[in-house]
């Protein structure tokens, strides 16, 4: 399908972006751009026909790295370049690992952080203009034939998963977005709480308002012995969405658990903490038999679909080796 | 290929009979003339009815634009909504670049922006202003084919030659990027690759061949 016609705007500033943000409507709207892969999945698709796109590449300055005090990644860096950056790799290697294995080399020398983690949801249902109008999402909810990428845990109202796997990484260190709008300066929101269930019927799956351009993604400052690891579960070796993700944080003492943070992505509407994994490691040394148990507990709450059953076991196997990956990580 | 088909090419490399001309098509550059002309006589399509303060806004019809594609200065017309990959084949006649799924899902529109492989039907036309564009037409250095390109040909790494552009767009890269590329190297550089006759094997031969050649002199 030809995408529509539609205009254009280059934003040289934060502010200019979001004053021309705030003139959407229903009728004419407008929407920020930044590498374009989503967007024009989604004109392609017709399921996104925006009157204008506002064009975020040519404001200056957001697309730095610091690794200062924590991490802060300006909202124009690209999945590459966190890939790549020998900083990222050294301290925050679930993230390098995340954004390596997102998606194909092409896309990630496009792809923007910011971009990565507003982007749609990749239920066919949603991507397929068909099955967008009058009754969407309670056919898109558990009710939805075709479930086999659908989430295994906290799906009872919506059980499309959020498609970015960087945020699995991200949440994991506990990361935090920065938004900008025109009038009420700006905001720091968790990722953990921005997020929201995608639904076929609403504009975003997060707590992104109209009018407010992201400018920062941030991680706290890491404990000095800290060990990370992320694994991205696929049906194939070359690139590919995932089965499920998960990464780990750990801080350990000798062989016992400080602290753990341990997410899973693809399995749940959001991004998804295993809490009670992470309850039963912390104070505990790690063996095999400790991961097996945690590993079981990240399931135990599981309400698998008619055809996504199998997703259960891979997920518990892919955090068994991910915490075991993390403890001997260097 | 036959031994006696082969020569040394001016840097020492062994090279085969066959020239870029026969190895791509030939096309493009009285293409990319006629456009000049056409986007000389070009009106600027800037809606002055929506300018935004300092935000000039551009389109939706076309506008005039300049690209800079394989070391040339292309004036062209592109709606903002021109995928890069329409103005190369449909615009300028540069058909070498493939469209396969349109989605940035097969990577057969693999160009080069400043370099790096971009998937050009996921690219706006627009977004590639300032960049330096490079596609298979522009890889070779006259009738010299890159090492890349040599070496697909002495490996007979295609089969119906469909992904071949893409594929070579990005090993090439790799190559310039990691002169001594290795197997796992190669592997990443063409994930995002599908080839339908699959001759993924012989592509690995062909990349490695080339590295294994830049380290026996040392590149
Ligand atoms: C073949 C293929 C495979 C893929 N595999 C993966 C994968 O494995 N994992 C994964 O995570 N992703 C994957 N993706 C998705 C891809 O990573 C995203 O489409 C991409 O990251 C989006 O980033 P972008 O900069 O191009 O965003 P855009 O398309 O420019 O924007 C996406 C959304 O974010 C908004 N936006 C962007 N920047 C800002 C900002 N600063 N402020 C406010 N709003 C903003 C836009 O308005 C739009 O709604 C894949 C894509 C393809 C085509
Ligand atoms: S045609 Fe562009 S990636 Fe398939
Ligand atoms: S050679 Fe036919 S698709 Fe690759």
């Amino acid at each position: 399908m030809a995408m529509n016609s539609f205009e254009w705007a280059d934003a040289t500033t934060v502010e200019q972006a979001a004053g021309l943000l705030a003139e959407s409507t229903e009728q004419r709207p407008v929407i920020a751009k930044a590498g374009g892969i989503d967007l024009l999945d989604l004109m392609k698709e017709g399921i996104l026909a925006p009157a204008r796109l506002v064009n975020l590449k040519t404001i200056h300055g957001l697309d730095e790295i610091d690794t200062e005090n924590g991490l802060t990644l300006g909202a124009l860096v690209t999945l590459d370049r966190i890939d790549k950056d020998p900083r990222i790799r050294s301290r925050y290697v679930a993230l390098s690992d995340a954004a390596a294995h997102a998606a194909t080399p092409q896309v990630r020398n496009a792809a923007t952080i910011a971009g990565n983690l507003l982007q749609r949801p990749r239920c066919w249902y949603f991507r397929h203009d068909h099955f967008h109008g009058e009754g969407a999402d309670e056919m898109e909810s558990r009710g939805a034939d075709q479930n086999q990428h659908h989430a295994i845990l906290d799906n009872d109202k919506n059980a499309m998963v959020h498609a970015s796997t960087p945020a699995t990484a991200l949440v994991a260190y506990d990361a935090s977005v920065e938004l900008a709008g025109r009038a009420n300066g700006s905001r720091v929101v968790k990722l953990s709480d921005f997020f929201l269930p995608p639904e076929m019927q609403r504009a975003h799956d997060s707590g992104i308002e109209s009018g407010e351009v992201m400018t920062r993604v941030t991680i706290p400052p890491l404990n000095a012995r800290a060990k990370a690891a992320y694994h991205k579960q696929t049906e194939r070796e070359s690139y590919d969405w995932p089965i499920c993700d998960v990464a780990v944080v750990l801080t350990m003492e000798g062989q016992t658990v400080q602290n753990a943070s341990i997410v899973m992505g693809w399995v749940a509407p959001t991004p998804r903490r295993a809490s009670e994994s992470e309850r039963l490691l912390i104070g505990n040394r790690l063996t095999d038999d400790l991961a097996r148990q945690a590993a079981h507990a990240a399931v135990a709450d599981a309400t698998p679909l008619s055809k996504n059953g199998y997703k259960v076991p891979v997920l518990e196997a892919v955090v068994r080796r991910t915490i075991l990956a993390a403890a001997v990580a260097g | 290929m036959a031994e006696s088909s082969r020569s040394h090419g001016p840097d020492g490399s062994v090279r085969s009979g066959i020239s870029r001309r026969t190895f791509l098509k030939h096309g493009g550059t009285s293409a990319v003339g006629a456009a000049l002309l056409e986007a000389g006589a070009a009106q600027a399509a800037v809606d002055s009815s929506m300018q935004d303060g300092a935000n000039e806004v551009l389109g939706p019809g076309p506008i005039p634009i300049d690209l800079t594609i394989n070391g040339r200065r292309v004036p062209v017309q592109a709606e903002p909504a021109t995928t890069l990959v329409d103005i190369l084949r449909n615009h300028l006649g540069l058909t070498g670049t493939k469209i396969g799924c349109d989605r940035g899902a097969c990577s057969a529109c693999t160009v080069w922006l400043d370099g790096q492989p971009a998937s050009s039907c996921m690219t706006l036309a627009l977004d590639a202003r300032g960049r330096s564009i490079t596609t298979i037409e522009g890889l070779a250095d006259g009738d010299n084919l890159h090492p890349v390109q040599q070496a697909f040909v002495e490996h007979d790494a295609l089969q119906c030659g469909f992904c071949t552009p893409g594929m070579v767009m990005s090993c090439a890269a790799l190559i310039n990027r990691k002169p001594d590329a290795g197997i796992e190297d190669v592997k990443a550089a063409i994930s995002g690759h599908l080839c339908r006759c699959g001759t993924y094997p012989n592509i690995f031969a062909a990349v490695l061949a080339v590295a294994s050649e830049n380290r026996r002199r040392g590149t």
